[in-house]
């Protein structure tokens, strides 16, 4: 596609230097899927074959899975976490375009500033606030319940940030029409602004989504409580604690079942990664 | 912003500047012009931002002065007696160590496989797509689940372990020897994230305009040359952004040891998050794990900058 490429490998013909660069990315790909292969050939592989190498098992069985379903609440875990950060996420959406629309499409005095709080804000390590807000949470006796795991990320300045920079670009005719035609900004917001800015509501929706749900620290502070415990939290405790006695091959099978959403939502809307890693700074 | 400004004797007039602009007369007369609804939209923000970051930054200072026990009723004004105790605490110092080990290996690997997988991947070859998403994988899972893997093919008869039998090499204990248990942690969270890092380099890559490689290729620039004199500066804003990332990684690195290793043998991968975790739940010493959380984001701030000043180029072409 480029024409001279920059770091070109001189002094091989073109389909050795091919060569040599495929032999490098298929080699590169295996390490990087080969503990995911192992996860997924663990937990299908028979009691005899367990610590062997195979990657394919030559006894196939389910017994994992069904171990894993008798042994902890499971399917309450993933109810839990889908329920938890998809409240989340929607959360985010609507409250940070709304500031994001604020900050990009109306002129109020002291915009800037808020701007720059919220720059700020994204700046302060989380470890910082860890301790005090696990405080407020228990004051507020938020321990064990959902809204301690969803209210502190109602709304994300990295979200704030993406949909200020991205509603910055619509034209402004379409904005003022729809004012002429006598429309609330919050019509303008989410019948104008928000059909033309799928892209970035997909960006910041997954990135949230998956934040939540990779998530250990927080959910392990604030929920003991098996009943509200997500499935990052309950597959991770189970995998170290006592419960799982090193039955490698559940913790393989309670695993798989954890990654497997975040690898499918991965390969859907891939593009989108993308371009939320390029939004956050590099053409900054 | 300027350098200019700085003088003393136009400082009289920059204070009566900043009065006038902050003088309530002329406020009251902004937000008169503005539009009320930008306030109103604004507001959820700022009410989110008073309770759960104002608020918890403030008391996470108040806590560091405080022998602050969750349980204890009595938490007494200590002043600065945390400070001097963690300044004289081993464990800190010791995970501290372990920070600096971490980033040691960790920095230079990350960026030495990003920017080779960036660079291959910068070349016009099929499937690029599909190497791209290998690498990425890793990045959109779980730390702690991708830990519990890791776990297994770390461990003394684990995957790798048997590889190397089967080559007739020793064993390593990579995670029960003290002196390979961090490095071992620190090339896992490499492959964790290096797919983050790898894009942060392809998107610079392809945005250095290709007339620039041309020319130099015309005129008469090797390959050596034309990376170490076009693309190396032209990736200097990605190549910071990279090293300050891996550092606030490193620094806050908790879930990887937390569970592969609770932060042993011999506390050699015991991190500062795991530490104040520690401190926090298993001891209840809010105060001082509050204080472990300031001195941590200082460090943070401190080596960041310093890494900022001295990698920061000029770049012009």
């Amino acid at each position: 596609m480029t024409g001279i490429v920059g770091t070109r490998v001189e002094g091989l013909s073109g389909f050795a230097r091919r060569a040599l660069f495929y032999l490098l990315l298929t080699l590169g790909a295996l390490a990087f899927l080969l503990p995911f292969l192992y996860m997924l050939s663990t937990a299908f592989k028979g009691p005899r074959e367990l610590y062997d190498l195979n990657l394919v098992p030559r006894e196939p069985t389910l017994e994992h899975f069904r171990a894993v379903f008798t042994q902890i609440p499971i399917g309450r875990a993933l109810f839990n976490s889908a329920l938890v950060y998809l409240l989340q996420t929607a959360s985010v959406l609507v409250f940070s375009s709304i500031v994001g629309y604020a900050l990009s499409r109306l002129r109020f005095f002291g915009r800037e500033f808020v701007f720059n709080v919220i720059l700020l804000t994204m700046m302060i390590p989380g470890q910082l606030l860890l301790i005090p807000l696990y405080v407020l949470i228990v004051r507020l006796g938020w321990t064990d319940s959902y809204q301690g795991l969803i209210v502190p990320g109602m709304i994300s300045a990295f979200g704030i940030f993406m949909f200020r920079q991205n509603f910055k670009t619509i034209p402004q005719e379409l904005i003022d029409a729809a004012r002429v035609d006598g429309a609330s900004e919050l019509t303008i917001l989410f019948r104008i602004i928000w059909p033309l800015s799928a892209p970035v509501l997909i960006t910041v929706g997954i990135f949230t989504f998956m934040g939540g749900w990779n998530d250990f620290l927080w959910p392990s502070l604030v929920n003991r409580d098996i009943q509200y415990q997500t499935l990052t939290q309950m597959v991770t405790l189970y995998g170290i604690g006592g419960q799982a006695g090193g039955q490698v091959g559940a913790v393989m099978a309670s695993s798989l079942i954890a990654v497997l959403p975040m690898i499918v939502v991965y390969l859907l809307f891939q593009r989108y990664y993308l371009q939320g890693i390029a939004g956050t700074g590099v053409k900054g | 912003m300027s350098a200019t400004s700085g003088t003393v004797g136009d400082a009289g007039g920059w204070l009566s500047r900043a009065a006038e602009a902050l003088s309530p007369r002329r406020i009251w007369r902004e937000m008169r012009r503005s539009n009320p609804v930008g306030y109103l939209f604004v507001l959820p923000y700022v009410l989110f931002f008073a309770v759960f970051i104002a608020y918890p930054f403030g008391f996470a200072f108040y806590l560091t002065v405080h022998n602050w026990n969750i349980v204890r009723p009595e938490k007494p004004f200590v002043g600065a007696r945390n400070f001097e105790i963690l300044f004289q605490d081993p464990l800190f110092w010791k995970a501290l160590g372990n920070t600096a080990i971490f980033l040691a290996v960790h920095i230079p690997l990350q960026i030495a496989v990003a920017l080779l997988l960036a660079v291959v991947l910068n070349q016009p070859l099929r499937a690029r797509g599909l190497f791209r998403t290998a690498y990425f994988l890793p990045y959109v899972t779980s730390g702690a689940i991708v830990s519990l893997v890791w776990l297994r093919l770390y461990a003394d008869d684990g995957l790798l372990n048997q590889a190397l039998e089967a080559m007739g090499l020793g064993p390593v204990g990579w995670l029960s020897d003290p002196r390979v248990a961090m490095p071992s942690i620190a090339v896992m969270a490499t492959w964790k994230n290096v797919g983050y890092y790898l894009m942060i380099f392809l998107a610079s890559l392809q945005a250095i305009p290709n007339q620039l490689y041309e020319e130099a290729y015309l005129n008469g620039a090797n390959a050596w040359q034309r990376f170490r004199y076009i693309t190396f500066p032209l990736l200097n804003p990605a190549f910071i952004l990279v090293v300050v990332l891996s550092t606030i990684g490193g620094f806050s690195l908790f879930v990887e040891p937390f569970v592969m290793t609770g932060g042993g043998p011999l506390d050699s991968t015991l991190s500062l998050v795991l530490y104040l975790y520690q401190q926090a739940f298993q001891f209840l010493r809010m105060g001082y794990a509050a204080t472990i959380g300031v001195v941590l984001a200082l460090l943070i701030f401190i080596v960041t900058l310093i890494q900022r000043r001295f990698l920061e180029r000029e770049v012009g072409y």
